[in-house]
């Protein structure tokens, strides 16, 4: 029977299976923050359990770090408390972290692949739901909660019900200025933030397989605010070439092995998906996101909807909500709104084409007088590449600050946060109220959207910044 | 420093009585149940009076007195009523911890998002799925301030003479029936884990980065 790319590897970490479908399944790969993993490693030495596969599991402080001058260290009490958690509880239990001063830190889903750590075919979970980055190198990764953590530590196996198969298709090519994260944005608006629930997402078609391996992990990364655990693309030789000779990558006979495997790694023709969708990708267009869910999208030329043309009662109830917090009008045009931040970075749109992708548009152009703006590299790596491309210099003349790697003002866990009413143009991934800072205001945006909102402060159309 | 953190024996969860408190939002994200600068405890336990904090609390961190759950007798409620696609966005374990501190043990919903809804049985907390005709007639007892009960084992909810039966998984049953540690579980099974592991070194030997 033909399988798809999950049921393979579904199929090829079995441990075990019950009658009623229950599985336990092995996970080669297991990524470890300080946010969630406290409680799991307390849990360990409770029950004088040990870690099964300490190799197997790489840990990072990335959520709680400051972005600014590090020397000092954090100064927050309770954010150094779990920083310095997680650093004790990997000295006990063996495991390999990258601290604050290694120039590899960076974000979870960021460092995975640089240190390719992250491998085709595996199983890869993470306390965080998007660990669905991971995807992109034909993986299956998903965000698993504190419970599971330790079950993985002590098991290196997870407790799984089979999900369903959902394929999403993108074919065509882009046009100018529109990017993956204008793709995904497009998707979520289309499936809205439940339409993945219970399934895993293949994402094909000849647009995604045109796409650069980071280009591809921005999309896998949003998958989750599409509700689907995890989502995936068959790997190729744009994988392969990605991860040669990174230092946790196979080497010499091993390696050769492993693309033989990797290879295999594709759906089967006429596989059957329990869902399927197709997009055009010369339809779509630079994407914002005007409320306060991820499926609340519209084009940059696009207008704000109003809740009046909403039948559904609870659509319109949760449309009047997210125009209030956002303090927005129906009909009002996305160009028309003013903004007070920019943001780029997190583990959509913090890596290093992300970044080059901004710096294009900043090119000897300052951004608006009342607008503040920063980047924040995904990694220590990422801010060295982008610093040997003078890229730094670019964001800095323009009038960005150039800060230290961490998940920073995505979900403001450190000191990067919005103030009440602010108004940010973001290329993170939720624009959940609250989620940038009390009462801020996030629009969702790719970084050359971000780019161009910082110059024009407003939300403007990237296209008029290209040449 | 090293604070001290406690760990939770998961409580049994078999039936349970209590006025429902209900909250017709659709999609509330675990970032809303418990916002982040609540993560950076390194417990399980405390986390209840942070629950939907900003939608609690005013500015000044006073309650929000026409907040459902600030009001009595929803201030005790064990049972959360909510719109669809409940608990989606982060995995956060501490979403349904902030609940359970709380004191709710059951939630109900027309779907709950994927990770949320494992976390739950992780943490004895009861999430059901039903339609949402059924949520409208069970939203009523809130309103009108009536008890409504649970019955896992029978899978029954149970509501002035009326009563609707709910689905749930038999395996996620019986580790809430009995309050099942998992991972000794899991555990039990280590000759099959061991034999995989074996298989996998043959198979791939780079997994292991040996």
């Amino acid at each position: 029977m033909p399988n798809t790319l999950y049921d393979k590897i579904w199929n090829d970490h079995l441990v075990d299976q019950q009658d009623d479908g229950t599985a336990l399944i092995f996970v080669d790969r297991h990524l470890v923050h300080e946010v969630t993993s406290p409680q799991a490693f307390e849990g360990l030495r409770n029950s004088n359990r040990t870690v099964r596969h300490p190799k197997l599991t790489l840990a990072v402080a990335d959520h709680n770090v400051p972005t600014t001058d590090r020397s000092k260290g954090i100064s927050d009490e309770e954010s150094k408390i779990q920083v310095d958690t997680l650093e004790s509880n990997c000295k006990e239990f063996g495991i390999q972290l990258f601290g604050m001063g290694d120039k590899r830190q960076g974000i979870v889903h960021i460092i995975g692949p640089e240190q390719g750590f992250t491998q085709p075919g595996t199983v890869i979970v993470c306390g965080d739901s998007h660990t669905a980055t991971h995807g992109a190198f034909g993986s299956l990764a998903f965000g698993i909660g504190t419970s599971e953590v330790e079950h993985v530590l002590a098991t290196q196996t997870l407790v799984q019900k089979k999900a369903k198969n959902f394929r999403v298709n993108v074919d065509g090519k882009l046009p100018l200025g529109v990017t993956s994260k204008d793709v995904i944005l497009q998707i979520i608006g289309k499936i809205g933030t439940a339409g993945g629930t219970g399934c895993v997402i293949e994402y094909a078609g000849d647009l995604i397989r045109s796409l650069s391996v980071e280009q591809r992990m921005t999309i896998c990364n949003m998958t989750i605010e599409g509700g689907a655990r995890a989502g995936l693309i068959a790997p190729d030789e744009k994988i392969f070439k990605y991860l040669e000779g990174k230092p946790m990558s196979p080497k010499g006979e091993a390696w050769d092995k492993a693309i033989e495997y990797w290879k295999k790694l594709r759906t089967d023709d006429g596989a059957k998906f329990d869902k399927e969708i197709n997009l055009k990708a010369e339809e779509i267009l630079p994407m914002i996101t005007w409320g306060t869910s991820p499926q609340d999208v519209i084009t940059i030329d696009g207008k704000v909807p109003n809740p009046l043309n909403e039948k559904d009662e609870d659509r319109k109830n949760s449309l009047e909500r997210s125009l209030n917090y956002m303090g927005l009008k129906p009909n009002m045009a996305a160009k028309d709104i003013k903004i007070d931040k920019v943001f780029i970075g997190s583990c959509t749109n913090g890596r290093i084409e992300d970044l080059r992708e901004a710096a294009k548009i900043l090119k000897d152009k300052k951004i608006a007088a009342h607008v503040h703006a920063m980047v924040v590299p995904g990694s220590g790596l990422v801010k060295e590449q982008a610093e040997q491309e003078g890229l730094d210099k670019i964001f800095v003349n323009s009038g960005f600050e150039w800060r230290e790697p961490g998940c920073s003002m995505c979900l403001a866990m450190n000191a990067d946060k919005l103030k009440p009413q602010e108004r940010c143009a973001s290329t993170s991934n939720r624009n959940f109220e609250g989620r940038q800072g009390r009462g801020g205001r996030t629009h969702l945006v790719s970084p050359g959207m971000a780019a161009a909102a910082a110059i024009s402060g407003n939300l403007d159309d990237v296209r008029k910044y290209q040449n | 420093m090293m604070l001290e953190s406690i760990k939770i024996k998961m409580q049994k969860f078999n039936t349970l009585k209590s006025i429902p408190a209900y909250l017709p939002i659709v999609n509330i994200d675990t970032d809303m149940i418990i916002p982040k600068q609540f993560l950076k405890t390194i417990k399980r336990t405390g986390l209840g009076k942070n629950l939907f904090f900003e939608m609690r609390y005013d500015d000044n961190g006073n309650e929000i007195n026409n907040f459902v759950l600030n009001k009595n007798p929803f201030n005790k409620s064990k049972i959360l009523i909510a719109g669809k696609n409940f608990g989606c966005g982060s995995s956060r374990e501490h979403a349904p911890w902030a609940l359970l501190d709380f004191g709710i043990t059951c939630v109900i919903s027309s779907s709950f998002a994927d990770i949320f809804y494992s976390n739950c049985f992780k943490n004895g907390i009861l999430p059901i799925i039903l339609d949402d005709e059924k949520i409208k007639e069970l939203s009523e007892y809130a309103n009108r301030k009536e008890e409504i009960s649970i019955d896992l084992s029978e899978e029954k909810i149970v509501y002035g003479n009326s009563k609707i039966n709910f689905e749930i998984d038999p395996f996620k049953k019986k580790c809430l029936l009995e309050g099942l540690d998992d991972i000794a579980l899991s555990l039990k099974k280590s000759e099959k884990i061991k034999t995989f592991e074996n298989n996998l070194k043959i198979r791939k030997s780079w997994i292991f980065n040996d």
